[in-house]
């Protein structure tokens, strides 16, 4: 589906992606995990075709990726971030925003929203400002935003750090449930390994812009590593 | 004392009888400040835009020169305008000096900075990482800039109401361009000042009150519009 071969990236005399190859098979929901400033945003941003990488080469769906990325390649990816990024307007026009975007039919984009604030259990908010969500609510309706596109590729930078421990465990369980039920192709980045082991079949931990070890999340625990990932990951394995 | 009351009563009168040359000057005010506004968007939110959101060499000193240009004395606009619009100017040929387009030409030049200074300030403190979701929502460049633009409504909707507000009040540029002449290019300001040097108070204080209720309206409606930027109530 995604392929990344020898990626490098430096931003101001600085690498901060250091030669990572990377790949994602259809239906696989993969999880990016390691420190804050280890370059998983950086590295999400560049898969998600944001930011061109300095050197390295990408892959989607069996095609090299030109430098320029075509819109018709963007277009097949959605990403959602830590914060909910919502626009200033209401819950519905924010979830129709991508579709809107891609010219669809009026009742094709009220059929999608509809149906993805209801799997995200936001249909009571349909109507309401943007504004006046919570955080929790906020961060469904930009979930509903990503799934409503139904992208090829789903990438989410950490979206559940900005929330409280019980509406994050909430969102995870509603989370793992689309997930069954859609099958989509996820990049899932996070510093919690609990997320990851939840969530994803598979896991790469980035350490310094490096990918340090992958595996299934249970036998990354299990393994051991060189010092310094077992020290990461010591403080999730109690 | 007594004739300041005078002056006041007598202005009521004109404004509840509403006095056709009162109501004359008004209409044409709203008419010309209102399509030099009109102007000085079609200018000023492009070209905002633009300074924004494009980097290219120069965009700083653009933007200062911009910033400056808020502050632009009316008076020196005037000058320039009707240099160019003098019979023997680049612009004589066109034959609009003293007429209400010179004037209209002279307010959107004044207004056309407050509006490009604003629409670039507003488009510049959206959140980096908003615009960057846009793009990732697979928008072309111009469905990225209408969204954000969008976005900023109210804050356009202020530049709007300070671009209105400046030319509105702006006295220098309607005289030197428009000449003040009666039912044609005889705006509230320059009314005022005429009727104020012939001594009549009354109808000075009548046009000035309606001045001060159009410029009053606009910072109400800027204030409001501040507040619901801001996600009040
Ligand atoms: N656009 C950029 N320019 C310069 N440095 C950047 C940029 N983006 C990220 N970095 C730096 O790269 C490193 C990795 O950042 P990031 O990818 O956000 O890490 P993570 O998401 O794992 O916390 C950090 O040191 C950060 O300061
Ligand atoms: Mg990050």
């Amino acid at each position: 589906m995604l392929e990344a071969q020898e990626i490098i990236w430096i931003q101001n005399h600085k690498t901060i992606l250091k030669n990572i190859d990377f790949h994602l098979l259809p239906g696989e929901c993969v999880g990016l995990i390691g420190p804050n400033g280890s370059g998983k945003s950086s590295l999400l941003k560049i898969l998600a075709f944001l930011e061109p990488p300095t050197s390295g080469q990408l892959y989607f769906q069996g095609q090299a990726v030109p430098k320029s990325v075509p819109l018709t390649i963007r277009r097949k990816i959605a990403i959602v971030f830590q914060e909910s990024l919502l626009l200033n307007t209401g819950v519905f026009n924010n979830v129709a925003m991508g579709l809107k975007i891609r010219g669809l039919p009026k009742e094709r984009i009220r059929e999608k929203v509809d149906y993805w604030l209801e799997q995200f259990g936001v249909i009571h908010l349909s109507k309401q400002s943007a504004r006046s969500l919570s955080g929790g609510e906020a961060q469904r309706v930009s979930l509903a935003r990503a799934f409503a596109i139904e992208p090829d590729v789903l990438f989410l930078d950490e979206p559940f750090s900005a929330l409280d421990a019980p509406t994050k465990e909430g969102l995870r369980i509603d989370l793992a449930k689309v997930f069954k039920s859609t099958q989509a192709t996820t990049v899932l980045v996070s510093h919690d390994f609990k997320d990851i082991a939840h969530l994803t079949n598979r896991a790469l931990i980035l350490l310094n812009g490096e990918v340090v070890a992958q595996g299934p999340p249970s036998e990354l625990l299990k393994n051991s590593h060189k010092e310094e990932v077992d020290r990461f990951l010591a403080h999730f394995s109690s | 004392m007594e004739m300041i009351w005078q002056g006041i009563s007598a202005a009521l009168h004109l404004l509840l009888t509403k006095d056709p040359e009162v109501i004359e000057i008004t209409l044409l005010t709203l008419k010309i400040s209102g399509t030099g506004t009109f102007i000085s968007l079609l200018i000023g939110i492009p070209f905002g835009t633009l300074l924004a959101l494009k980097p290219f060499p120069g965009r700083r000193f653009i933007l200062s020169v911009v910033n400056t240009g808020m502050g632009l004395p009316p008076v020196v606009v005037g000058l320039w305008v009707s240099i160019f619009l003098w019979r023997s100017g680049p612009f004589g040929f066109l034959n609009i000096i003293y007429t209400p387009t010179a004037i209209i030409i002279a307010q959107a030049i004044i207004a056309s900075p407050i509006v490009a200074a604003l629409t670039c300030a507003a488009l510049q403190q959206t959140n980096p990482k908003l615009r960057l979701q846009i793009k990732a929502l697979g928008a072309t460049r111009l469905q990225y800039i209408w969204l954000l633009l969008k976005e900023v409504r109210y804050s356009l909707l202020a530049a709007i109401i300070a671009g209105f507000g400046a030319v509105v009040s702006e006295i220098g540029a309607s005289l030197a361009v428009g000449g003040n002449i009666q039912g044609y290019t005889r705006v509230l300001t320059t009314a005022t000042v005429l009727e104020v040097s012939k001594g009549n108070f009354d109808i000075a204080i009548a046009l000035s009150i309606i001045l001060c209720l159009l410029a009053y309206g606009a910072t109400l409606g800027l204030t409001l519009l501040q507040q619901k930027q801001q996600g009040g109530p």
